[in-house]
């Protein structure tokens, strides 16, 4: 067990440099210039080009890849372009919201769509299941920004029962406000999510209602429930967890939508914002950075079927 | 149908069953047509896709601009209303159709192209394998709409750079499912005695795995056709979608979204076009994978 | 509440509030002025950018020599008196009493030669008053002389800069700084203090009271007077989204707004307890700039031809809307400013498409694309690019109009470089009223080497900018910059799209704001 958890975390390395000269190359073929923007709108052609040299941005690309990956190897992301904060101070500083909004996404996403889909399986086919289904499918069809402007309009605006914007931190705010603003753009945010592990869910249930060993159950008349509970759920988590793990990279693109759309000072936005300065450090360190925390949670999660699944064994 | 079946998170589940004969694939497409959503859902698709092909001949120019009659709430002069350039709002989401279908289609395609024939590659050629998937798990590591708005920026926003902004995230998952049905499909022993006996590598490819891989790809394709124009949407929402020049439903609700309380309409109309032409396909897909997949299929058919 | 608001009310209500702040009843309570800026605070020194945004959050804590107030008129700001040769070539000034840096440090002559160093290294105007500088010397403590070698026309018009770059004073050791370096250390004398550590890049920035400041006793006018800081601390929160933005002021969750996008305003100005303004007089001026190096717009018929079509009516009401917002300007320097006239206009007031085309045939325009670079991060600059290309397809030019974010545009921009090799033919642009008010104005420039992006070249136009920087009288000025702005007509330099009026709105609560063409953060108060 101890040697296959080594073998896959030492697995995760190449992709992470592979990863890592993608988004260097990327950014370095691209037409614009981070000298540019500094320099502002009264600079000369001059001022850009000093700036440029300054930042080292005229070094060979190879010589700027090889200076990079050297300050990886040694935890070091670089620092801003335009505020010279160390990424990592700069991702310190907004790892908070979006990591909280990720979680009460999910939570409240699987507190949801579980039950939802089992209940779906449960009744296939039955007015229930095609609404859960109709449900799954329009959550699927509609744009995040869309969501989040209807819901902001009709819940802030019109009905004045939850902010418009912000976030507020549960260790400095309180846990209150935290949730008073966080409920907006987690509802938001979950609505694909529900989507995709309530199909999910009912798939697999539908799958292990069909097994014999349910069967078996049924005739031997224990209750409805205790079947769904203990056979049914259990046997689908693997599924269920694997597409959470999948669906973290939606996740992932929905927070830069919804952090914009409420306003989060998160991660989301950080990125964005760098790619629109062309920061290059910050790009290169966020993508890097949500690339590995997607390896680690799918890791965690390919690691975490023994405990769901009992047949599966390393 | 056999007996034994690997777990339902294998998208190969699909491939084992869908080795069907004349007489099934008949019933299959009976059953398609009896899954009364997918009949709606297939007849929305048309309609969106007969508007898209003819629409446009019977508007006026989508870039026709009269700054005199803009923000315009709909009206019988202007069905959908005019946008902030007096521009208007029907013949753009009617031009837009087109863009937006165009973008789900292409993408579609394409990446279920490239992501096939890599994907036949890295599950045949055993050398390519690790290399290949690889670069494909650091593809998916990186989040798609970050990888698409950074390519975007960089390369410049036109139409093509944002087809293959979109396509190149969705290739990933297209290869892991060919390269699992390939690497099951190998170990069957008609395959093997195929190459036992010889046969050159394409004419197994051809005949052997590539028939398995169809079924699988078709839903795959349905819904990555979905999600491509969902994102496009929301690429031009963050401001880095196709060219505002150009009409496309994702553009409009982003050069709307500053007059949201103002002229809502402006998102309201391209927004319930999109979403009506999403749901149709993933609908479509749905039906396709309840269809195809047999053992939802025998559920259904209960 | 919408519309002016008289100056002098102001200042009395400042007044008025600055008294009723001594008495010993006033709650303790922390008073808060949050605010939502124009853009995103991403470098902290506003020497080394132009970002206008900068130079607002240098305001906050830096202070200046000379400041403009309402009337474009430089007054003293932390010089106290001084003197001016008969010749004009020695000039005197003395510190006002008391002032300090917000580390404890007095400021001293040194300090302001250091700093005005740097920034006349940097500087436009800066660089030709180091140009006609002999040097600067620091008599004693509080004193310090500028020593010229001609007389120079603009001197206290330079150090009294209200626009980027303005030359702030900072402690001598942090403005030896390299020009082409940031400084690390914000440290002014000026009315509120930055927070290093509550600064979150992309998000917010945190101001406190400065308690040592020593503001003048005169009101506040523009960027003159008194700078009394009437809250304890200002909070500085970036909203990417404008209707994001919007709502949260209606909800009361912001104070303030900088720059609510016109668009915006038929729902704010109804909305209860927002008021809205314009606070700056002067608003901008819109520009189309063409790249003069490239054909077609490397001959000046074309270039005229173009000018013909740009109708401003049509720019402001397609990308400003409200009328309120916008006036058409045909005078280079904005509409209300000193210089503004209407000499030599009559080509850009034509306003035709078909006149264009008339004209655009006698050319000998081939065809060639005009590639136009469309931000589409800037939603004022996007709809120019559509509507400039709608007219000159109408008007007989072949356009390609090309998408992309503000800073490619900016990299692109510099390119000499033939389309083929990424170079361009046309892009738009703003300029704030303030920064073009004189023909020193870089837009202005008529020298392909060192000018604007766009390089037109003029030897005449050059000539008749430096005899503008010689010019003493104000009748000379007035003269020359008229010429200036013939020339810049009759080479049709760059295509004027309108003068437009960001608008400002906040929380009935907040009281005391300037009248000015930059957002300044003390005399506010929150109530």
């Amino acid at each position: 067990m101890l040697g296959y958890i080594a073998k896959r975390i030492l697995a995760t390395i190449p992709v992470m440099i592979i990863v890592a000269v993608f988004v260097f190359l990327m950014l370095r073929l691209a037409p614009g210039d981070p000298a540019a923007v500094i320099a502002g709108d009264y600079a000369t052609a001059e001022d850009v080009e000093r700036i440029r040299e300054q930042l080292g941005l005229n070094e060979p690309i190879p010589v700027q890849l090889l200076q990079w990956i050297g300050q990886l190897a040694q935890g070091d992301l670089g620092q801003s372009i335009f505020s010279k904060k160390p990424v990592l101070e700069l991702i310190g500083q907004r790892i908070e919201p979006t990591l909280l909004l990720a979680l009460t996404t999910i939570v409240f996403s699987v507190l949801v769509a579980v039950p939802l889909g089992t209940i779906a399986a449960w009744r296939a086919g039955s007015l229930i299941d095609r609404g859960v289904m109709l449900f799954s499918v329009g959550g699927f069809s509609v744009p995040v920004f869309v969501l989040g402007y209807i819901l902001i309009y009709v819940l802030a605006m019109q009905l004045k029962i939850m902010p418009v914007q912000g976030y507020k931190s549960p260790f400095t705010d309180g846990i209150g406000l935290f949730f008073y603003h966080i409920t907006l753009p987690t509802l938001t945010l979950s609505v694909i999510f529900i989507a995709l592990i309530a199909r999910m869910t009912r798939a697999s249930v539908i799958e292990v209602l069909e097994e014999d060993y349910i069967r078996t159950a049924r005739a031997k008349g224990q209750s409805e429930f205790k079947i769904l509970l203990r056979h049914a759920l259990r046997n689908a988590a693997v599924p269920v967890v694997t597409v959470i793990g999948i669906g973290i990279a939606l996740l992932i693109g929905g927070v830069v939508v919804t952090e914009s759309v409420y306003n989060i000072p998160g991660l989301g936005r950080l990125v964005l914002d760098a790619v629109l300065a062309r920061d290059y450090p910050i790009i290169q360190g966020l993508i890097l950075f949500f690339s590995f925390i997607y390896i680690m949670i799918n890791l965690l999660i390919d690691l975490s079927y023994t405990l769901f699944d009992p047949r599966i064994r390393y | 149908m056999a007996a034994t079946r690997p777990a339902p998170s294998d998208p190969a589940a699909l491939s084992a069953d869908s080795v069907l004969s004349e007489r099934k694939q008949l019933s299959t497409w009976q059953l398609l047509l009896r899954n009364r959503s997918v009949l709606w859902g297939s007849l929305l698709l048309l309609i969106m896709v007969v508007i898209a092909a003819i629409g446009p001949l019977f508007t006026v120019g989508p870039s026709e601009q009269n700054v005199i009659s803009r923000l315009k709430p709909p009206s019988a002069e202007w069905w959908f209303g005019t946008d902030y350039l007096g521009r208007d709002l029907f013949a753009r989401v009617i031009h837009g159709a087109r863009i937006s279908l165009v973008v789900g289609l292409a993408v579609a395609v394409v990446a279920t192209a490239i992501g096939l024939l890599t994907g036949l590659i890295a599950g045949y050629v055993r050398t390519l394998d690790a290399v290949v998937m690889r670069v494909m798990d650091g593809l998916m590591a990186i989040p798609a709409i970050l990888l698409a708005i950074a390519m975007i920026s960089i390369s410049g926003a036109t139409l093509s750079t944002v087809i293959i902004a979109i396509t190149i995230p969705e290739v990933p998952r297209v290869v892991r499912l060919v390269r699992s049905v390939v690497l099951t499909v190998r170990e069957e022993p008609y395959v093997e005695a195929a190459i036992a006996a010889g046969t050159r590598l394409p004419l197994i490819l051809y005949r052997h795995i590539l028939p398995n891989t169809i079924a699988p790809l078709i839903v795959q394709a349905t819904y990555i056709c979905g999600a491509a124009m969902l994102t496009e949407s929301i690429l031009g929402f963050l401001g880095a979608g196709i060219p505002p020049e150009i009409p496309s439903w994702g553009n409009i609700m982003a050069e709307g979204r500053t007059y949201f309380q103002l002229t809502p309409w402006i998102i309201f109309y391209p927004g319930i076009a999109l979403a009506l032409t999403v749901l149709a396909v993933n609908i479509v897909g749905d039906g396709l994978r309840d269809t195809l997949d047999p053992r939802i299929a025998r559920k259904l058919r209960t | 509440m919408k519309g002016w608001k008289r100056p002098g009310l102001l200042a009395a209500a400042a007044m008025v509030a600055s008294l009723a702040s001594l008495s010993p009843t006033t709650a303790s309570a922390e008073k808060v002025l949050r605010v939502i800026p124009h853009a995103d605070l991403k470098v902290l020194d506003p020497i080394w950018t132009t970002a206008y945004i900068s130079r607002n959050h240098a305001y906050l804590i830096y202070d200046t020599l000379f400041a403009m107030d309402e009337n474009f008129e430089p007054q003293p700001q932390m010089v106290d008196t001084w003197e001016a040769s008969d010749d004009g070539l020695e000039w005197t000034f003395t510190l006002r009493d008391g002032l300090k840096f917000h580390d404890g440090a007095p400021v001293t002559s040194e300090d302001v030669i250091a700093s005005l160093k740097r920034w006349g290294a940097k500087d436009g105007m800066g660089q030709q008053l180091m140009a006609a500088m002999d040097e600067m010397v620091a008599v004693d403590d509080k004193t310090f002389q500028f020593k010229l070698n001609v007389p120079f026309g603009l001197v206290l018009e330079s150090i009294g800069k209200i626009s980027s770059n303005v030359p702030f004073i900072m402690p001598a050791r942090i403005a030896a700084t390299s020009p082409d370096e940031q400084i690390e250390e914000q440290i002014g004398s000026g009315p509120f203090k930055f927070e290093p550590d509550q600064w979150v890049p992309g998000s917010t920035v945190v101001y406190t009271k400065n308690q040592d400041s020593v503001p003048r006793d005169e009101p506040p006018s523009a960027a003159a007077g008194g700078k009394v800081a009437k809250v304890d601390k200002v909070i500085w929160t970036y909203f990417p989204d404008q209707t994001t933005a919007m709502n949260a002021l209606m909800a009361g969750e912001i104070d303030y707004f900088e720059q609510p996008s016109t668009d915006l305003m038929p729902i704010l100005s109804t909305a209860p307890g927002v008021v809205t303004e314009i606070n700056d007089p002067i608003g901008n001026i819109g520009f189309a700039r063409f790249n003069h190096l490239l054909p077609p717009f490397d001959d000046v018929a074309v270039r005229r031809a173009a000018l013909m079509a740009m109708k401003q009516d049509d720019y402001m009401a397609g990308a400003i809307g409200d009328p309120q917002f916008w006036k058409t300007c045909y005078s280079v320097y904005p509409c209300g400013t000193p210089f503004a006239s209407e000499a030599g206009a009559d080509l850009i007031k034509t306003g035709s498409v078909e006149a264009a085309a008339e004209a655009l045939k006698a050319t000998s325009y081939d065809g060639t694309p005009v590639v136009i670079m469309q931000p589409t991060d800037v939603p004022v600059l996007s709809a120019f690019s559509l509507i400039t290309a709608e007219k000159l397809r109408n008007a007989g030019f072949k356009v390609e109009l090309q998408a992309m974010d503000w800073s490619t545009l900016v990299s692109r921009r510099a390119k000499r470089e033939p389309v083929s090799e990424g170079g361009w033919n046309l892009f738009h642009t703003w300029w704030i009223g303030a920064d073009v008010v004189d023909p020193l104005a870089n837009a202005f420039s008529g020298n392909p080497e060192k000018g604007w992006f766009g390089w037109a070249s003029d030897e005449e136009l050059e000539k008749l900018r430096s005899d503008f920087a010689l010019a003493t009288s104000p009748e000379d000025k007035k003269a020359i910059a008229e010429k200036v702005q013939e020339q810049l007509w009759g080479i049709a330099a760059s295509g004027e799209l309108g003068q437009f009026f960001v608008p400002v709105a906040y929380r009935d609560n907040v009281k005391g704001l300037i009248k000015s063409p930059v957002q300044f953060f003390w005399n506010l108060s929150v109530e």
